[in-house]
């Protein structure tokens, strides 16, 4: 029988795909930790995601019902180890908050020199391992040096390299060691020369723009009604940084601190360097691209802050602020802060009868909310994009299931 | 506005839905009717001086004493307490709302406790209703998917009840 010629646009319909559920995930190298995520594709197109959380679920809420706030200051590093100082930071501004306890400006300069110098080594860790996501294996050796000299610094600090519990209510554990600061400058001028290098291979990086710009576009409004924060709320344009809008206890710990919000405001990014690599034509407002540069800017200002900071201590003599007693009682009463952490918005409280116990403690995790916008980023986007976008949001699986 | 203000406000409009308030504490409150909370939290998201366009977080607290002895000296009802952290971006102010529950609906054992949903409202409430359900035992009527979110789906309990027990064993690990 000879063969009918049929329309080449049916033949296109006549071949099926049927969908398909992938599970990537708990165990993978793209997911950041433990985190689960089940596609469904169509061919290779992602037309849903659901995650899946809890693998690292560790009961922090319930084992701070039963010891006091200073004995969970180390739960709190476990949170995001990425950033232990800033966890430390949130979890005893809050109690401070709950206490009505101001610190001594010395001690407040401190907090701000170790927690921006945790805010660039986690931002290092997530460009770095971005990097790694979209098969660049340079970035991730160059960024992980560098962290490496950070950890050094607070090694000398505290005498921890990954938890360090350093920062308590009231100040924190002790002075700055002679000559810290100079090799703290020595390090930032070190940085600052691998910057460019950093934007050389990754951001203005060709392939790494093409696989990045115009993947996984985040509005503003979508953004905020997931309640995501930090750079992931910054890369869609807006203007929010805790630092600057949040609670007058957060804010008085930058007063007199000289930065910009980074976001993309009215078009342009603020322009207090010239050496920033511009925009490529082909990223959107929001999308993976936006969130990695906003994080590599912040960089810088965090460098600025540091510098401040240092000059700050500098200035100002007086006692270095003393750490409460592990059993001293607390008033009765809630307290809830949120903090600016490197990953948003970290937010603790606390509920207390009166006894040295809290009642309750809940920590609101940044990245819980963020990562809750993924099944809304991803529908419809290409199955190799899933890292792309997953690596953008810069989770840390600690700090999600707590 | 301030607190107070926006208190009054609410005051104003849902009159007797509106339960107790407290503006003098570290972050001001207000007690609201729980059969209340979905229209007042539409109003307070859409009414153009209000928009709480920010829901921070959903924490359950759970207020019961497991030691007799120590229950004795408690100034209150066994009870569970929810709270919702709103904040609004665009006018710079934040409230915090609180619903009281029963620990157990018409106070049979194991029968969870109900509250509207306001994940239709704000998507992140979503996830952090179910961790609420999850670790807190409210069940949140209207939600899109109430699953577990943090301990594995067949577990047992509400961990953060404060009469939990821990199980002896999970599927032949032993927990406790």
């Amino acid at each position: 029988m000879p063969m009918e010629r049929v329309d080449p646009e049916l033949v296109e319909f006549d071949v099926r795909t049927d969908e398909m559920l992938i599970n990537m995930g708990p165990q993978h190298p793209s997911t950041h930790g433990v985190l689960r995520l089940v596609l469904r594709t169509d061919g290779e197109v992602v037309t849903d995601v659901v995650p899946h959380i809890g693998y690292l679920h560790r009961c922090a809420e319930k084992i701070g019902e039963k010891i006091s706030p200073r004995q969970w200051i180390p739960y709190t590093d476990r949170m995001d180890y990425l950033a232990g100082m800033n966890m430390n930071l949130g979890w005893a501004m809050t109690v401070e908050k709950l206490m009505d306890l101001e610190i001594p400006d010395r001690a407040r300069h401190v907090r701000v020199m170790v927690c921006e110098l945790n805010r660039i080594a986690s931002h290092l860790v997530a460009a770095g391992t971005y990097g790694l996501d979209l098969g660049s294996f340079t970035p991730f050796l160059y960024c992980f040096r560098e962290r490496e000299k950070i950890l050094d610094l607070f090694e000398e600090v505290c005498g921890a390299r990954l938890t360090y519990s350093f920062i308590t209510m009231g100040g924190v554990t002790g002075d700055l060691p002679p000559g810290w600061l100079d090799r703290c400058e020595r390090f930032l001028r070190e940085f600052e020369e691998v910057i460019p290098e950093l934007h050389a291979v990754l951001t203005s990086n060709e392939i790494f723009v093409r696989r990045t710009a115009g993947v996984g576009v985040l509005t503003p409004e979508t953004a905020i009604a997931y309640g995501c924060s930090g750079p992931v709320l910054r890369g869609s344009g807006v203007k929010w940084d805790l630092r600057r809008d949040g609670e007058p206890r957060v804010t008085r710990m930058y007063e007199d601190y000289d930065f910009e919000i980074i976001a993309q405001h009215e078009g342009s990014y603020p322009q207090d360097r010239d050496d920033y690599p511009p925009v490529p034509p082909e990223a959107v407002l929001g999308d993976s691209w936006h969130r990695f540069y906003v994080r590599m800017i912040e960089c810088v200002q965090s460098i600025r802050l540091i510098r401040q900071a240092m000059a700050k201590y500098q200035g100002c003599d007086g006692p270095i602020g003393e750490p409460i007693k592990l059993t001293q009682k607390l008033p009765k009463g809630e307290a809830y802060l949120e903090t600016e952490a490197p990953k948003g918005q970290m937010g603790f409280m606390v509920v207390s009868d009166g006894t040295a116990i809290p009642w309750r403690v809940r920590a609101r995790s940044s990245c819980f909310c963020n990562l809750s916008v993924t099944s809304e980023i991803c529908r419809g986007c290409l199955l190799a994009d899933i890292p792309a976008i997953v690596g953008s949001l810069d989770i840390v699986l600690g700090e999600i299931d707590r | 506005m301030n607190a107070t203000e926006i208190i009054d406000r609410l005051k104003q409009r849902f009159g007797d839905r509106i339960l107790r308030s407290d503006t003098d504490c570290l972050d001001p409150w207000l007690e609201i009717a729980a059969d209340g909370l979905h229209e007042i939290c539409r109003f307070l998201r859409d009414d153009p001086d209000m928009r709480f366009d920010y829901l921070h977080c959903v924490s359950g607290v759970d207020y019961v004493e497991p030691d007799p002895k120590k229950a004795k000296k408690t100034d209150w009802q066994p009870h569970l307490e929810l709270l919702y952290h709103l904040s609004s971006m665009q006018h710079r102010h934040r409230i915090v709302l609180r619903v009281v529950l029963p620990r157990w609906r018409d106070g049979v054992h194991g029968r969870l406790p109900e509250v509207s949903s306001v994940a239709d409202l704000w998507p992140t409430a979503n996830w952090h209703e179910r961790e609420v359900y999850d670790l807190c035992g409210v069940a949140f009527a209207g939600h899109p998917d109430l699953r577990r979110i943090l301990c594995p789906e067949d577990w047992v309990g509400h961990p953060l009840r404060k009469d939990y027990e821990t199980p002896q064993e999970y599927h032949g690990i032993r927990v406790k």
